[in-house]
């Protein structure tokens, strides 16, 4: 037996049930006048948003979560066995997986010490008046923009042992930059420190522009050394600047894959993105991709939590 | 500047002029090489020592675009002097060029590739811009609970390796067949386009005084029109600039394309670097293909240098 109990409202004086359809209104007419309500339009363009990135980015995560706890092998038609925590068991104790973060750390302390030294440097030279200051910085900002998987293709050709332009420069002979094991981590790097210490020198030049003229004059008066100058007025100043490009130069070293990849196949250039790539897409151990996958995300995001903060300091200045 | 310098100021300016001249070079050189190579004939391709002066020819676009065989001879002199002069050009590399049975010239692998990236990378800028510009004046002009925590998951979407997407989504798309399609990398390329979008649009947004559409809202134009009619054409230069900025990312994109395309929906940067492949490749074909690629990204550049900042900081450093 149900109860009814009487309710407060006829339909059309019931002010939810208008806020919800304003056609109910005992008039008529909306709360609001004109047009869609401001909450009305604040949800249509944030929602659909939220939506894709949820259903293309968070949903896909969720489902690579799930079979991170089975064997699953993409390549065949095996049913999937849920291991527990076996796979992230066996990564966590395997040798090699660790072989292969050494290597992207040592990838990375290489590149990113080598970006931000050639780029602050190129930035401290640039910070002056020069002619054509526009045109040059721009010049020397081409190398970021293109595409890293081409970028690589090219230093192929200027690597090259017995043609390359890079051995004939520099006088070395038929030097095998890609095919030592011990040299190729280092080519690699050199390439990436080509292509990105524009980025640094980018946000360096910002940082410099903001550093203001009289703090250099009165340091001049008190007639204190370039050094001194250097230490205690430029790099305070431009250590905010500077922080974010570090921080996010070694974000992307350290997911690292196109020009590693196409540069060199040595187990010693082996970073843990191409260790992913291989486990995933040439070896077929799904399951245990996903749990790699996992490893790397949580320690990507751990670093993009660092970024974002650097980020919104700067901002508020 | 102060006016009078000294004499150990004077050396220090030449020198950091002539230091900065020679880091041009350096960052210019590998860019330049592989320009010239396009140009070059073969046997100066991989000359020692490198050939720097040379004619410069236009064989290698012809060969990148064509689809070639070796022949053993050399072609009678009537079939020779009857070709056009493109395929003059296959004939003096020492090849021929494929033809199908009625005669019509094949194309090679490149500009299909060439086409899809077109594809792929419009579309998915397109999509990414006007979802990333409503969201960005969404975030920008309304109270939203947690809107910090949501502009970060935002962009914690953005900063995911590719890779580690790639595993379920690969698996997902096989199951609903969209891989080596191109609705499947458009919709990838879109998702990771706009999370930037969003950041870099807001900050263009947050620049537009709020007092302008107050007027327009008091003149009696609803927030639509509002939005529509006085901050998009406000906001013109930052969705052309995040526009190209998105163009660019997905252009150059290669780990989502290596793995979810092999043939029908392949973009060109998987493409251009199987090339060399094994056995010796012609690298004046390969540094051909590279040049017209780069070349959209190096006109890019220029007309984004007073936005490049800001781009690459997601909105935060302005100048």
């Amino acid at each position: 037996m149900r109860l009814s109990f009487p309710r407060p409202f006829p339909d059309n004086q019931n002010p939810e049930a208008i806020l919800a359809n304003p056609s109910l209104a005992p008039d008529g007419s909306a709360p609001r006048s004109r047009g869609l309500s401001d909450l009305a339009i604040r949800n249509l363009f944030i929602i659909p948003t939220i939506i894709f990135l949820i259903v293309f980015n968070i949903f896909p995560l969720i489902y690579s979560l799930g079979y991170s706890f089975t064997d699953f092998r993409a390549s065949t038609n095996a049913p999937a066995n849920f291991v527990g925590l076996d796979n992230y068991r066996a990564l966590l104790s395997d040798p090699f997986i660790w072989k292969n973060f050494t290597i992207t750390a040592k990838y990375v302390i290489v590149s990113v010490t080598g970006q931000v030294v050639v780029g602050f440097g190129v930035a401290m030279l640039l910070n002056r008046d020069i002619p054509f200051k526009g045109l040059l910085t721009t010049l020397l900002l081409l190398p970021m923009m293109l595409s890293m998987a081409v970028v690589g293709l090219f230093w192929k050709l200027l690597y090259d042992p017995n043609f390359g332009v890079i051995n004939y420069a520099l006088g070395l002979g038929n030097f095998e930059w890609l095919a030592d094991p011990d040299m190729a981590l280092y080519a690699i790097a050199i390439a990436d420190i080509w292509m990105w210490s524009p980025f640094v020198m980018l946000l360096s030049l910002a940082g410099l522009s903001a550093v203001p003229k009289h703090l250099y004059e009165a340091a001049a008066i008190d007639r204190a050394s370039g050094l001194y100058t250097f230490f205690r007025i430029t790099l305070p100043l431009v250590a905010p600047i500077l922080m974010i490009a570090v921080i996010f130069r070694t974000m992307e070293a350290f997911k690292t894959f196109d020009i590693a990849y196409i540069l060199a196949s040595q187990p010693t250039t082996e970073v843990i993105s191409i260790r992913l790539f291989k486990m995933a897409f040439q070896e077929w151990q799904t399951g245990m991709s996903c749990a790699l996958a996992y490893i790397v995300l949580i320690m990507v995001l751990a670093i993009t939590n660092i970024y974002v903060k650097y980020l919104n300091k700067v901002k508020e200045r | 500047m102060a006016a009078v310098r000294t004499a150990g100021e004077v050396f220090r300016h030449r020198a950091s002029l002539v230091t900065l001249l020679l880091v041009l070079v350096i960052f210019l050189g590998p860019i330049f090489w592989i320009t010239a190579t396009a140009f070059k004939p073969r046997n100066l391709a991989t000359t020692v020592p490198p050939t720097v002066f040379f004619e410069p020819e236009i064989s290698p676009f012809v060969k990148l675009m064509t689809k070639r065989s070796q022949i053993r001879t050399a072609p009678a002199p009537e079939v020779y002097e009857a070709a056009p002069w493109w395929e003059k050009q296959v004939y003096d590399g020492g090849e021929k060029v494929v033809r199908s049975g009625k005669g019509e010239v094949q194309l090679s692998g490149y500009p299909s590739r060439f086409l899809n990236s077109l594809i792929v990378a419009v579309t998915s800028t397109l999509l990414a811009v006007s979802m990333g510009t409503i969201t960005a004046y969404g975030f920008s002009r309304f109270k939203i609970a947690g809107e910090d925590d949501w502009l970060f998951f935002i962009l914690s979407t953005r900063m995911l390796p590719p890779v580690v997407v790639a595993i379920p989504m690969f698996l997902m798309y096989r199951a609903v067949g969209l891989n080596d399609s191109h609705l499947g990398l458009i919709i990838l390329y879109t998702a990771f386009n706009l999370s930037f979008s969003v950041w870099l649009m807001k900050g263009f947004i947050d620049e537009i005084p709020k007092e302008y559409e107050d007027a327009a809202l008091v003149d009696g134009y609803t927030r639509m029109q509002a939005f529509f009619k006085i901050v998009l054409p406000e906001a013109a230069t930052g969705i052309a600039a995040t526009a190209v900025f998105c163009f660019i990312t997905a252009w150059n994109e290669y780990a989502f394309a290596l793995i979810m395309t092999n043939r029908r929906a392949q973009t060109a940067p998987p493409f251009i670097p199987s090339q060399v492949g094994s056995g010796l490749p012609d690298w004046t074909v390969i540094a051909a293909g590279t040049f017209l690629f780069l070349l959209p990204v190096a006109i890019f550049t220029f007309l984004l240098r007073n936005h490049l900042l800001r781009g690459m900081s997601f909105g935060a450093i302005r100048k």
